[in-house]
């Protein structure tokens, strides 16, 4: 059950108001028109209004040999994005993305790539989490509930990718669309502000620019999607398969 | 005569005039700065009683369903309802007690956290500091200071 079940809206006290207007109104707009065409009324677009879609499941695919040594345009760009910045102490600081080497130790080949939250299918932050404030949304993005975080870090232990950070200072200048703040639990929401409104991830759309093109963004659950695409024609592989937690974050070339 | 009447009605209609623009139930409390923008078509009576009901249930609608469309937005209400300092011209933020969520809030002493992650300004102002995000904001009750002196103590000991 999710927390909303909860709240009743108290009736108005007089006619029609805008929340009814702007729902009915819609409503019939999407009806009026032929199956596969939507087109919403009010400045919305489809993707918008739509909000989570069940019969999807975000995933992200990331061509390591394609990964730069040294570049770091995804962290900035989900930085600039998300406002995670930080200041004070460099050992507290937020990293909702990181870029981790790893080193073969026989030949001394060096891999750089990025890591974030890999929005598991069976994710152990939620498991744990005592409030249900760690949960998945329909369409396969992990998330934080800040309204119902506790803080009390159990998903921080949970988790193997080491993904979540907590916000050890007061942060003032948040982004309006990622709030944040002291006491809290935060990791990569795969920009679900952007993915909601038919956008790309920031980081995605950092690397593409920087004309690397390791990240590829979609559907796993639609096989004409460019992602499923690329997985269907080479290997790739999940971080920590052990753990059978079916990552949407996939890792080809590793 | 005509005339005299017509002068007449006017000066009632113009005497009459702020006390049918002050809506029904609103007499006794704080003043509230002045809103831009379109005023809610839910009426301020509405507003003033079950704004914390609608934002509590549209912020659900966008973090659990992602439903973006929505009318409660927290961040949309500063679009319309920010306080700015008369001297410099800036937006205040929430550790004003100018602050728009404020005004109300102090006079019946209700506290919110929301302003912790949330923005309390419009987008794109440079928030001077973090002081009004801190989560042990027991503002200046001595509570809150025994604490403080309480920490600060520890710290200085610690140092040596
Ligand atoms: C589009 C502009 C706009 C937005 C956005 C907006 N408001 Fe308002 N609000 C107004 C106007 C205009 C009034 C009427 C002020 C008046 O009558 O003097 C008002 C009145 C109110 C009142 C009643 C004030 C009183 O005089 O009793 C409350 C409470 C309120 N708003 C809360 C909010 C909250 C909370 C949000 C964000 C969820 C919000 N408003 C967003 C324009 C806006
Ligand atoms: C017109 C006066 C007024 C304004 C303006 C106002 N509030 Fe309130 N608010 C109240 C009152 C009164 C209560 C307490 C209601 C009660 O306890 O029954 C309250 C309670 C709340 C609560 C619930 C607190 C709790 O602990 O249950 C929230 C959340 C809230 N307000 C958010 C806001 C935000 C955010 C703003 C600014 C955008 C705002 N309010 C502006 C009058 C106001
Ligand atoms: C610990 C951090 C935190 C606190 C405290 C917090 N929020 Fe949020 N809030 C968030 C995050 C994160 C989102 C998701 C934003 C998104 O996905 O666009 C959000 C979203 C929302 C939204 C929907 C997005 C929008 O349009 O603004 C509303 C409404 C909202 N919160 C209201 C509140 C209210 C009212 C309070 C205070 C009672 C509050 N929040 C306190 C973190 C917080």
């Amino acid at each position: 059950m999710s927390p909303k079940d909860n709240f009743v809206l108290p009736d108005l006290p007089e006619n029609p108001s805008r929340r009814n207007f702007f729902k009915s109104g819609a409503a019939a707009v999407t009806l009026t028109l032929a199956p596969g065409i939507t087109v919403m009324a009010f400045g919305g677009t489809a993707a918008s209004a739509a909000g989570a879609d069940a019969g999807k499941r975000w995933g992200l695919l990331i061509d390591v040999n394609k990964c730069a040594k040294d570049c770091t345009a995804c962290v900035t760009a989900c930085k600039d994005e998300n406002g995670w910045a930080g200041y004070g102490d460099p050992e507290q600081n937020s990293q909702w993305i990181r870029k981790v080497t790893m080193r073969n130790k026989a030949t001394g080949h060096e891999t750089e790539m990025p890591v974030m939250c890999q929005h598991c299918e069976d994710p152990p932050c939620v498991d744990v989490c005592p409030t249900g404030a760690s949960f998945k949304r329909v369409d396969g993005i992990v998330l934080v509930d800040k309204h119902t975080c506790i803080g009390c870090r159990y998903c921080m232990m949970a988790c193997p990718f080491k993904a979540r950070s907590f916000v050890h200072e007061p942060v003032n200048n948040q982004k309006p669309h990622a709030p944040r703040g002291q006491g809290t639990v935060e990791s990569c929401t795969l920009c679900v502000h952007r993915v909601d409104k038919g956008q790309i991830p920031a980081c995605v759309e950092a690397c593409d620019a920087t004309g690397h093109g390791a990240m590829v963004f979609g559907d796993l659950n639609d096989p004409a999607s460019d992602i499923s695409k690329a997985l269907a024609s080479y290997p790739s592989v999940a971080l920590r398969p052990d753990l059978d937690l079916n990552p949407g974050v996939r890792y080809a070339n590793l | 005569m005509k005339r005299l009447l017509t002068i007449v009605s006017l000066l009632f209609a113009v005497l009459a005039l702020p006390v049918v623009a002050q809506d029904s139930g609103w007499r006794y409390g704080p003043t509230l700065s002045e809103a831009s923008g379109d005023p809610h078509p839910e009426g301020n009576e509405y507003m003033r009683k079950f704004h914390m009901e609608l934002m509590k249930h549209d912020r659900d609608m966008t973090l659990r369903d992602g439903e973006r469309e929505i009318d409660a937005s927290l961040k949309q209400c500063f679009d319309c309802h920010t306080v700015k300092d008369e001297r410099t011209g800036d937006p205040v933020t929430y550790d004003d007690e100018r602050h728009f969520c404020r005004t109300c809030h102090d006079f019946v002493s209700v506290k919110v956290d929301c302003f912790t992650c949330h923005r309390s300004t419009p987008e794109g102002f440079n928030e001077p500091s973090p002081l009004h995000a801190r989560l042990l904001d027991l503002g200046a009750s001595p509570e809150f200071e025994m604490v403080e002196s309480f920490i600060t103590s520890l710290e200085t000991s610690s140092d040596q």
